[in-house]
């Protein structure tokens, strides 16, 4: 294992260690409703949200075309596997007929 | 019987049910971990690094997010440590609200108990706390099949992964965006998201224009999110007026 990965990996772990033991640690002074629990809630989206937008834009037609199949079989299905499916077949064949 | 082997059964039973009423979420857990080991790999992540971050990290979002930025030639192990912290910050929320369970034990190994929180165990333990039931031995037995599923999947993925040799040619590399965008999908609760998402979705496609590396991730997450939570309290404080 290469020493960067070893030591990516031991810090990933250390800050979701310290975030799960903290959270208990400082249950009695940490706020449950408020700006700060609010913040929280809305990180991971955010975070996915900021992940899909400059990949679907730094593709071409393709892509975009893709980008709406996955979606739909996501809302059709709610299944993580079968909208990524959905996806790479997509961009497959988009990328096949329009020579992307 | 004494009171002893009263308690120690009934914690047994408690760690049963626990791992009972997972199954179907272990399931999902198990696709999602599947995807997340096929991606592993073609990240350029190994076997060891794949079982390694699955049992010491064990939270599968931010092991998604560190997939996006992982790459073999300069690995940004400050980003990715950092982007790591931002998105599982939610999970402090968490095992506070799971505090009356663990209360009882010694602080180091309630602290070692919170490793087993995840979304989907929070959410079935707190379920059976609401019910006026709920035992920390419930969330360890919930914890441990979740953990088990995490790992055998991811490693399965990543093992499945090597039929596939150059990922480009079959629309793989794209595999990444649409398991991004389900995700997301599935985290839409209503209208109060649309804004936070469009700030963190424009945040970032500015940030990926201007900044080299991938800190478009935390820029455009921070953003969304800070917006997010200003309109929520600013709309709970004008429906308390």
């Amino acid at each position: 294992m290469p020493p960067d990965a070893l030591l990516a990996i031991l810090g990933m772990a250390a800050v979701t260690f310290a975030v799960r033991a903290g959270g208990y640690l400082v249950a009695n002074r940490l706020p449950a409703s408020g700006f700060v629990a609010a913040w929280m809630r809305h990180i991971p989206g955010a975070v996915l949200a900021a992940l899909v937008a400059p990949a679907v834009v730094a593709g071409g037609p393709a892509e975009w075309l893709a980008t709406l199949a996955t979606a739909l079989a996501f809302l059709v299905s709610r299944n993580l596997l079968a909208a990524m499916a959905a996806g790479v077949v997509a961009v497959y064949f988009a990328r096949m007929l329009l020579g992307g | 019987m004494d009171a002893i082997t009263t308690h120690t059964g009934r914690r047994a039973d408690q760690f049963l049910l626990g791992a009972r009423m997972f199954i179907p979420l272990a399931i999902s857990v198990g696709a999602y971990g599947l995807v997340w080991g096929v991606l592993a790999r073609q990240s350029g992540l190994g076997l060891a690094e794949v079982g390694l971050m699955g049992a010491l990290v064990f939270a599968g979002a931010s092991q998604f997010v560190a997939l996006e930025m992982w790459s073999l030639d300069a690995l940004p192990v400050g980003a990715i440590v950092f982007a790591t912290l931002i998105v599982n910050l939610r999970l402090m929320l968490m095992t506070a609200t799971l505090r009356p369970l663990l209360g009882r034990l010694p602080a180091w190994q309630a602290a070692l108990a919170t490793h087993f929180v995840t979304d989907e165990t929070w959410a079935m333990t707190m379920a059976e706390m609401a019910r006026g039931r709920g035992a920390l031995a419930y969330l360890m037995g919930a914890g441990s099949l979740c953990f088990l599923s995490w790992l055998i999947a991811t490693l399965t993925g990543h093992v499945l992964g090597s039929a596939v040799d150059d990922p480009t040619r079959y629309g793989l590399d794209f595999a990444f965006t649409a398991t991004f965008l389900a995700l997301l999908l599935g985290m839409w609760r209503g209208k109060a998201d649309l804004v936070p998402w469009l700030v963190a979705a424009l945040a970032a496609i500015a940030t990926a224009r201007l900044v080299p590396g991938h800190w478009h991730v935390i820029v455009g997450g921070l953003a969304g999110s800070l917006v997010g939570a200003v309109i929520e309290t600013r709309r709970e404080r004008s429906n308390a007026a």
